[in-house]
């Protein structure tokens, strides 16, 4: 193995395989606890109205310093293309962020992508200089189309946002795996620290977790068990597992034996 | 008698807001001490330059958003 094994997205390197996204927590202080334990040099955001009569309130800013952890801005909440390129060009204004995550929802209830806005917000950002992340179903098909389209990570489901379930359907994720070299990054519906390590096993490139560790019961634990499971599914993948038989194969060797 | 002034009548993240006419884009960052740095400006569906904020003036009717980053998955 290469002493440095870093996740590469748009030629950028990060140490870490775990993004992490910043919803959900109690509160600001265990949200940027749990960031810094489970090591993650990225994190999603969402761009919300500012509370104008209000600014007694604490931001994001004041305790994830945007200088230290990368910001990569999410579409989360739209359901269509014209909401999620609203979104992200006032994201990239905010502060010259260019590194996006595109997240088209389709159905209200099973918080499933709809392909088809996706696809389209895809190339348009694209064209418009965008660094493309993109929230995907876990179909091959689409996910090849996406990479024609010009996205720089593709980051299809395991299961339904916040839904814990795990991954569903790993002979997708493998087939997608085998056909792109883009970062291949497993979102959504992660949820336990096995899950994470499976998805690393399967030859993912990173994983981005919020629901499974802000929700918890410790989510400073989890942080911790999450950084793990992803560091040893990458060494895990990496080290090449052996071949599965049905009978037993013996550990120790018969010669010499009394 | 006082001089009567007519205020101009806007919205401000979805909420009216009866401003001081002539005011610019910048004078209301000021009055409401909004961190420019960490937001992003949009004035009727168009994203307003920030170096620009003082050339453009409010009028009736406009429809102004400030945006910032808050947590998300």
């Amino acid at each position: 193995m290469k002493e440095k094994d870093f996740l590469r997205i748009s030629n950028k390197k990060y140490n870490s395989r775990l993004i992490v996204g910043t919803g959900k927590y109690k509160n600001f202080e265990e949200c940027a606890k749990s960031v810094e334990i489970s090591g993650a040099e990225i994190v999603t955001v969402a761009v919300r109205r500012v509370n104008i009569q209000d600014k007694s309130k604490p931001i994001l800013m004041d305790y994830i310093n945007p200088r230290k952890i990368t910001y990569l801005p999410n579409t989360a909440g739209c359901f269509n293309s014209t909401e999620a390129l609203r979104t992200l060009r006032l994201a990239r204004e905010i502060g010259g962020w260019k590194l996006v995550k595109l997240e088209v929802l389709g159905d209200k209830k099973t918080l499933l992508p709809d392909m088809i806005e996706t696809l389209r917000s895809t190339e348009v950002l694209t064209k418009e200089g965008f660094k493309v992340m993109v929230y995907c179903n876990d179909d091959p098909l689409m996910a090849k189309r996406l990479e024609n389209a010009g996205a720089v990570a593709i980051m299809p489901l395991a299961a339904p946002i916040g839904s814990g379930l795990g991954i569903q359907n790993k002979t997708n994720i493998k087939i997608i795996r085998s056909q792109t070299k883009l970062p291949l990054i497993i979102d959504a519906g992660l949820g336990q620290s096995s899950d994470a390590a499976e998805a690393m096993e399967l030859g993912c490139d990173g994983v981005l977790i919020n629901t499974a560790i802000a929700k918890a019961k410790n989510p400073l634990k989890m942080a911790l068990a999450m950084k793990h499971a992803v560091t040893a599914g990458r060494y895990s993948y990496l080290a090449g597992r052996i071949k599965k038989n049905i009978l037993g194969v013996r550990s120790t060797s018969k010669k010499g034996i009394i | 008698m006082m001089k009567k002034i007519n205020k101009v009548k806007i919205r401000i993240n979805g909420k009216i807001f009866n401003l001081k006419p002539k005011m610019t884009l910048k004078d209301v960052i000021i009055k409401y001490k909004i961190p420019l740095k960490k937001v992003a400006i949009e004035l009727n569906k168009k994203i307003v330059n920030k170096q620009e904020l003082g050339k453009i003036k409010i009028k009736k009717f406009d429809k102004i958003e400030i945006v910032h980053f808050i947590g998300g998955g």
